[in-house]
């Protein structure tokens, strides 16, 4: 249980470092970079939770998704390299002052709501149960879903095919 | 305060910081690639806030379909908003907010 | 601890086995690594050595950590519930390991290379994923150690032959080795090793061997039966030696490797694309849907 408290507390840190890190970097290759450490950072908090497959999955489509940002990087930015460094930003000053607001909020939230904690449970299987529940309780949030990525797979092409 | 509420709180602020600074880089970011990953790191926080809540309220099986949502969230978002970029690069050759803006291109 | 001098091992046995097939010396690998070793690195204009690095030596380590969960005989070092999962997790990891060492020089041909990385992974991902699940669903378990078991009467490879010929497939293109090769390709000078030498040469090459041999090994859990002896031979004439099968079966499927690179000529990449998004995934899909039907009924 403490273990966990430092793995947690080590894993968040490195997760918002490296997300914080990823709006600093001059390189869109370290930018993907270490937007992809934040989510396997948070990928191994969750296998650290219990979560093995969902934590794995994180890992496993995050990885797949920086690559296709990889992509689209190279074939639209102007300057995906940063040889030339440059700053792409505007209205700093007033985004910084809402994600402050917001995270003040949030953490005050966080640290005075007293949650109903009835802690770890000796669950079987995580994996199965979740299965069970996609396939029975929650069959209509699936099928939300899988519509969803349907109409995502339509619209998308739809969209970007060329008109030429 | 027990540890597992500890537990649950360190990686609830954690999510907080993650959410903030996606927020930041979404609103500063003028690339549309950069915006699209301040969301990304927005849906970080949030699915490291569910697997807390998973692990801390007795392991609830809508928490753990919460984060099947939240990453079928992400393909879409990223998938839609890919295919937008796409489309505006090959209207007016941009790949910054503020120039797509402009009406006469 | 064995786990990563093993595979070194192997993946170095393999790739003699493949400088014979082309006609050179079987102690090519071990020349060129001693070789490799005493060369000086190289460094380019304007580079990012720390990101080369990093991705140089990634390669690798995803390779030990992919090979982790495979069952070595009828333990896995590491027995994942949802080893399957983790297995294909490590070798995605390792493509993008891949594209950042191609960048990291910041060169033309080199940043060609990696590039090449990305549409080869991204095509070849979807039926390596599919072709790994189907045994999974037959088995009814995401850990590599239960699949194996579940194939006491027939091996998966005879069951379900396309995941296994797209396994294989799907094996190579995972490895860009072989018919595709295209990443490191002669037509851009070497490609994402090109501007490489010395140490991060011989890590993005022996990775490249690392990788190839440790999805080899997961085939044999996954279609021929883990350390079991096949079905047909009836008493075990070596009982207790399920490590002894496991060399077996790893020998003989990186052998059909060496024969998939022997037969087929280097693809282009327009052509690897289409293969995969036009002929390999739908077959993928359906071979999955056959076996769900046959479990289910």
């Amino acid at each position: 249980m403490t273990a966990l408290v430092a793995v947690v507390g080590a894993l968040g840190a490195v997760a918002v470092v490296t997300g914080l890190l990823v709006f600093t970097v001059n390189s869109m290759a370290r930018a993907t970079f270490l937007l992809l450490a934040s989510f396997v950072a948070v990928g191994a908090v969750l296998i650290g939770f219990g979560l093995g497959y969902l934590g794995t999955v994180v890992i496993l489509m995050m990885t797949i998704e920086m690559m296709i940002m990889v992509v689209f990087m190279v074939m639209l930015m102007m300057n995906p390299a940063g040889l030339m460094p440059m700053t792409m930003v505007h209205n700093r000053r007033g985004s910084w002052a809402i994600a402050l607001v917001v995270f003040g909020l949030l953490t005050t939230g966080v640290w005075l709501v007293p949650f109903p904690t009835p802690g770890p449970a000796a669950v079987g299987d995580p994996t199965l149960a979740l299965g069970d529940a996609l396939m029975g309780g929650q069959m209509l949030t699936m099928m939300t879903l899988g519509l969803a990525l349907l109409a995502t797979i339509v619209g998308t092409v739809a969209v970007a095919v060329s008109r030429r | 305060m027990s540890t597992t509420e500890l537990v649950l709180r360190l990686a609830l602020t954690a999510a907080a910081a993650l959410i903030a600074t996606g927020l930041y880089g979404a609103l500063s970011q003028q690339s549309v690639v950069m915006i699209m990953m301040g969301l990304e790191l927005v849906v970080n926080g949030l699915l490291l806030a569910a697997g807390a809540f998973w692990w801390a309220g007795g392991a609830p099986v809508v928490a753990s379909v919460l984060i099947v949502v939240l990453v079928t969230v992400m393909a879409v978002e990223m998938a839609m908003g890919f295919a937008v970029a796409l489309a505006l690069y090959r209207a007016r050759q941009v790949d910054l907010t503020d120039d797509a803006a402009e009406l006469a291109g | 601890m064995v786990l990563a001098p093993g595979l070194v091992l192997v993946a170095g046995l393999a790739a003699g086995l493949k400088a014979v097939t082309a006609g050179e010396s079987p102690a090519t690998p071990a020349v060129e690594t001693l070789r490799l070793l005493g060369k000086q690195r190289r460094r380019t204009p304007d580079d990012d050595p720390g990101l080369a690095r990093v991705g140089l030596a990634l390669l690798p380590v995803a390779a030990v950590l992919a090979l982790a969960v495979v069952p070595l005989g009828d333990r896995a070092p590491v027995d994942l519930d949802v080893g399957v999962v983790w297995f294909n997790a490590m070798e995605v990891v390792a493509w993008f390991a891949v594209w950042v060492a191609g960048w990291g020089p910041n060169a033309v041909t080199s940043l060609a290379g990696g590039y090449r990385v990305l549409p080869l992974g991204l095509a070849y991902e979807v039926p390596h994923m599919l072709a790994i699940i189907t045994p999974a669903i037959a088995a009814g378990s995401l850990s590599p150690v239960a699949i194996a078991a579940a194939q006491q009467d027939l091996w998966y490879a005879v069951w379900m032959p396309a995941a296994f010929v797209l396994y294989l497939v799907s094996v190579a293109a995972m490895a860009f080795w072989g018919p595709f090769a295209a990443p490191l390709g002669r037509d851009l000078a070497g490609g994402a090793a090109a501007e490489h030498a010395g140490l991060d040469r011989l890590l993005l090459l022996a990775g490249r061997w690392m990788l190839l041999t440790a999805a080899a090994a997961m085939a044999v859990p996954l279609f021929l039966g883990g350390g079991a002896p096949p079905p047909i031979t009836g008493p075990d004439p070596f009982p207790g030696l399920p490590a002894l099968w496991f060399g077996v079966k790893l020998a003989v499927v990186l052998g059909l490797l060496l024969a998939l690179r022997r037969a087929v000529p280097m693809l282009r990449m327009a052509r690897f694309a289409t293969l995969a998004w036009v002929v390999l995934v739908p077959l993928a899909v359906a071979q999955a849907l056959v076996v769900t039907l046959v479990v289910l009924a």
